[in-house]
């Protein structure tokens, strides 16, 4: 579904992928960890291009993305993307924001994207908000709507940029749930977050990244038992007990 | 005049002042200022929208000629552009323009090289994760432009428009140069003709610009809340 070979990827002087090679078949559940500036939301970035990558291939759902003649638009509808902040339209109820893209890209009728919009708002529980504004609001329903209106094109790939960062704690785990019960559906998810406890429940496989480097790839049972990589042992060690 | 301001000049000329010479001759006065004000605002509003949409664009070759020319604008005193507009637009044009038409040619050029400033600023001022968050849906640019950015930018631009489209209301007066009988122009002959009340002329027309400048700021006010959704973050 998503293949890497050799991709790199610089800022100016900085070297953010360094020769990535990764393959995520369909229906699988892949983690991104790492420390930040490891290069993590770089790589879930250009994914479906918000990030152009200088070297390597890069192909989503069997199309090259480094190909200028590929039709980018008309693949990124195929991957939906929420973001850590959310990015939510403002001047949008949550039922629009939803509802934008697939009447102006699939054509869909109004009154038919609205029915398919509010399947999707009752799927993150959040039907009763459908003419809320975001900021009526909390964190963790926005994020909730941003999932929806990133399943609103019906995407074969979701991808998630540390979705639970910005959030309350307690909000953590509406939004968590909700990338579960879509991880039992079948759809091929990327995420790049630092919840461990998500990525031992649901992930079937985790990538560890630092200096825009793959520096481990394991299952999640071997990432926690075992992790080979020093840096990998350190990192986790932090992350599980942050005061120790 | 013996002490204090007789405000009878502008009682007898109160019509003069208001509408010119209209509907018998042509238009004149306050009629004029708000005629020329109008156009110019109609025409620049869309002008400057252009204009700012040209510089945010990526191709070069529509970005770099588009900034030249509003910033050559905005480096010259509008009184030149008037003149320029004056003295060009009927040597362009292959036959005579009337003063009006001038005058509005150049307010609308002089507003629309500040206006797409304006419109830059806002674009550039909506956050970058709008415009993704919409290219990630599979959007196209331009529909992210139209839907996502426009919208909002918009609504922050008010104020600034606001004060850009006052200051051009102002402006208008400058058209007395070229001999157009808009309010200035109109409180000009009649204090020729009339020669000792220069006081209550040049205040009274004061107080016009300052009530059609003051509607103009309220009338926004009220629309910007009206347009006003909360704001996120």
């Amino acid at each position: 579904m998503i293949r890497f070979e050799a991709v790199h990827k610089w800022f100016k002087d900085l070297h953010v992928l360094n020769d990535i090679n990764l393959h995520v078949k369909q229906g699988e559940v892949v983690v991104v960890c790492g420390p930040s500036g490891s290069g993590k939301s770089t790589l879930i970035r250009t994914i479906n291009k918000l990030e152009p990558i200088q070297k390597g291939r890069l192909f989503v759902d069997g199309k090259d993305m480094s190909d200028r003649k590929t039709d980018i638009n008309r693949l990124r509808a195929e991957i939906g993307f929420v973001f850590q902040q959310f990015n939510l339209y403002p001047h949008l109820t949550a039922i629009k924001n939803i509802t934008l893209a697939p009447i102006k890209i699939r054509k869909l009728p109004k009154k038919q994207a609205e029915e398919e919009a509010m399947a999707l708002l009752e799927r993150v529980g959040l039907a009763d908000r459908r003419d809320s504004y975001p900021s009526q609001l909390s964190g963790g329903q926005q994020q909730r709507v941003a999932i929806a209106r990133g399943l609103a094109m019906k995407p074969k790939i979701m991808c998630f940029d540390e979705p639970t960062s910005a959030l309350d704690p307690e909000m953590i785990g509406e939004v968590l749930q909700v990338m579960q019960g879509l991880a039992h559906t079948g759809m091929t998810l990327m995420v790049v977050t630092h919840e461990m406890g998500f990525a031992r429940e649901v992930a079937d496989r985790v990538i560890f990244m630092d200096y825009g480097v793959v520096l481990e790839e394991a299952s999640p049972e071997e990432f926690f038992r075992n992790p080979k990589h020093e840096r990998a042992q350190l990192f986790l060690k932090e992350i599980l007990s942050p005061m120790h | 005049m013996e002490g204090g301001l007789d405000f009878g000049v502008i009682w007898t000329n109160l019509t003069y002042f208001m509408v010119g010479r209209y509907p018998g001759g042509p238009m004149g006065g306050v009629l004029l200022t708000l005629y020329l004000a109008v156009v110019s605002l109609i025409i620049s509003f869309f002008g400057g929208m252009i204009l700012g949409l040209m510089c945010v664009v990526r191709n070069p070759l529509i970005r770099y000629p588009t900034v030249a020319v509003v910033n050559l604008v905005r480096g010259i005193p509008l009184l030149l552009v008037i003149f320029w507009m004056y003295f060009l637009l009927p040597f362009v044009m292959g036959r005579t323009t009337p003063e009006s038409a001038t005058v509005i040619a150049a307010l609308s050029l002089f507003t629309s090289a500040y206006m797409s400033q304006i419109v830059q600023a806002g674009i550039e001022g909506i956050p970058k994760g709008q415009t993704e968050a919409a290219l990630s849906t599979g959007l196209h640019p331009w529909h992210a432009m139209v839907f996502v950015v426009l919208p909002q930018a918009l609504r922050n631009m008010i104020p600034s428009f606001v004060n850009q489209f006052v200051s051009m209301i102002k402006d208008t007066s400058l058209a007395f140069i070229v001999g157009v009988s808009e309010l200035t122009q109109v409180a000009t002959q009649v204090n020729n003709r009339t020669m000792i009340y220069p006081a209550e002329i040049f205040l009274f027309i004061a107080i016009v610009y300052f009530i059609i400048c003051f509607a103009f700021t309220t009338l926004s006010r009220w629309l910007e809340t009206r347009l006003a959704w909360r704001k996120a973050i």
